[in-house]
């Protein structure tokens, strides 16, 4: 469970930074006080992006808006052919690109988690979307539409949420944020690079507190889990334990014994749950591959089997040493 | 102390508290037993027999009195010192054999071995006890897989594995069926004879009783 959630934490962040590298833009230009995770607004003017293209360095810059759905989803309003400019496009998977204003595209993801086939009416912002084109994931968004069309329905026509500016050398990329940051003070600037480093749990301010609230529940949890496991399974052997007693056997060697066991055990099913992380992974990968993405955080596996040692010997110490202590003949006569 | 002796009770009593009342298990026991006697203990329940098995073999500490096993002085030993005791002086078996479920019979066995610092591989000797317990063939088998007569059986072996100066029996029939229950006593008989084993058998079975050489009588907590 665990690593279960650490990964889920980190492969949802990481897809995340995984599609805005995909976009191909050097520098990411979005609004005062937006966080770097979520867009719920659309409050930049679409006159930036030209007068962005007039400054030093920078060749291209494309707008995109983005509204937020239930979940994780979110909808992105864009230009085919600004983006096509950009990175030279989607490659479409099946059908092609938004024609109609009720034309909506989906990544591969997307269109299997939710069953979809070309020309499936989808609802989605309080009105229909004829299906007209799946493309390969990993770039922009999971779900796009026309930008004019997105603005229009959300009551923000002529407003943007983010900005992708291409510059002439990626290696100016710096420099330019550097400039633009003194010209338009108080806006979020930064190099591609940058903003998919703050994509991590370290780096989001709010995100670090919940991921950490999330993976601290299932410390918390996981632990219980395992010491009560453990507390049971030992309280249960209290007949057994009386036995070796009465056959000679110390509270040491009793004691080392338990140790030694549940060391064993713990291990194992430390081992388990790692091997079961894979088959959730699997899970989530093929049922809701748009919404949840689990990665393999190598890194928390020592620190999972740590929590399950400590649980479990916990968890059976602390009856195994009140079953050593009590006496051997109520111990023999534990139902 | 004469060398004979396996088992030498004087005075011996145990008061349990209960609450605010102080319950008289034992009133003053004196007893004897000899080294290679097979004696039954009978009394009714609530005589006190189990409580004086319970203190001979080291599991409970008595209130006052003297308990010498094989020259062993019982008074004001420590709990490690009981479990050094039942680890080399005394053999156990229970009424509800007591096996470890996890265990196959010949592990069970081996425990005790293992326990008393001992090589675990079976010497020809007590391969031979084996065979006359009948369960060298059902060694192999977790005592689920047993009859009540064969886990008892495996019990008696594991009591006597280590060769222990006095072999303690609670009720080992009681479990059983007549048939088992005289196959189980025999069996203890034989080892008693053929080894010369030391035995004292705790039964509120007359019939049980009748296969030991000496019978002890309870009452009330006193030997009467």
């Amino acid at each position: 469970m665990i690593l279960t959630l650490v990964g889920v934490s980190y492969g949802t962040l990481d897809g995340t930074a995984q599609r805005a590298k995909g976009v191909g833009a050097d520098i990411l230009f979005r609004p005062p006080g937006s966080s770097a995770i979520g867009l719920s607004s659309a409050p930049m003017s679409d006159k930036i992006p030209a007068l962005l293209m007039q400054e030093p360095h920078v060749t291209f810059a494309m707008g995109t808006m983005v509204q937020p759905l239930s979940g994780f989803d979110s909808i992105t309003g864009l230009d085919l052919d600004d983006f096509k400019r950009l990175n030279g496009g989607f490659h479409y998977l099946q059908g092609g690109p938004l024609v109609n204003d009720d034309d909506l595209i989906v990544d591969e993801f997307y269109a299997k988690q939710k069953h979809l086939k070309l020309g499936d009416v989808v609802s989605l912002v309080n009105h229909d979307w004829k299906l007209s084109g799946i493309y390969e994931g990993g770039k922009l968004a999971r779900i796009c539409v026309k930008l004019r069309v997105l603005q229009t329905l959300t009551g923000n026509p002529g407003h943007l949420s983010q900005i992708y500016i291409r510059v002439d050398d990626p290696n100016k990329a710096q420099a330019v944020v550097d400039a633009l940051r003194v010209k338009y003070h108080g806006y979020q600037i930064y190099t591609m690079e940058e903003f998919t480093s703050l994509l991590s749990i370290n780096s989001v301010g709010m995100l670090k507190s919940f991921i950490g609230v999330v993976i601290g529940v299932a410390v918390i949890v996981g632990f219980i889990v395992v010491f009560m496991a453990m507390y049971t399974a030992v309280l249960e052997r209290t007949r057994e334990i009386g036995i070796l007693k009465a056959v000679g056997g110390s509270s040491g060697l009793i004691l080392n014994i338990l140790f030694r066991e549940t060391l064993l055990l713990a291990l194992l099913g430390a081992a388990l749950g790692i091997v079961l992380t894979y088959g959730t992974q699997w899970l989530m990968k093929h049922a809701v591959p748009a919404s949840l993405v689990q990665e393999t955080v190598y890194g928390w596996w020592p620190i999972a089997a740590g929590i399950a040692v400590v649980g479990a010997l916990l968890g059976a110490i602390v009856p195994g040493v009140k079953a050593v202590k009590q006496d051997v003949t109520e111990a023999l006569s534990y139902e | 102390m004469n060398e004979a002796v396996m088992i030498e009770v004087e005075g011996l009593t145990k008061t349990y508290q209960v609450g605010d009342v102080a319950v008289h298990a034992l009133r003053g026991v004196d007893l004897q037993i000899q080294k290679g006697e097979f004696v039954a203990i009978i009394g009714a329940s609530g005589s006190g027999k189990s409580t004086l098995f319970h203190i001979l073999g080291g599991l409970t500490p008595m209130s006052s009195g003297t308990v010498r096993i094989n020259g062993r002085d019982l008074a004001g030993m420590t709990n490690a010192e009981r479990t050094q005791l039942r680890k080399t002086t005394v053999g156990f078996v229970f009424q509800k054999y007591n096996l470890l479920p996890t265990l196959s019979a010949e592990d069970n066995i081996r425990m005790v071995q293992y326990i008393a610092d001992r090589d675990t591989a079976f010497d020809p000797a007590f391969r031979e006890v084996l065979g006359l317990l009948g369960i060298a063939d059902r060694l192999k088998h977790k005592p689920r897989a047993l009859s009540g007569g064969q886990q008892q059986r495996v019990a008696i072996a594991r009591g006597i594995v280590n060769s222990p100066a006095i072999l303690l029996a609670d009720e080992p029939t009681g479990n059983l069926d007549s048939e088992n229950s005289a196959a189980v006593l025999k069996l203890m008989k034989d080892l008693n004879k053929r080894l010369g084993q030391t035995i004292l058998m705790i039964t509120h079975d007359a019939e049980a009783a009748a296969y030991a050489d000496r019978l002890v009588k309870m009452k009330d907590g006193r030997i009467v």
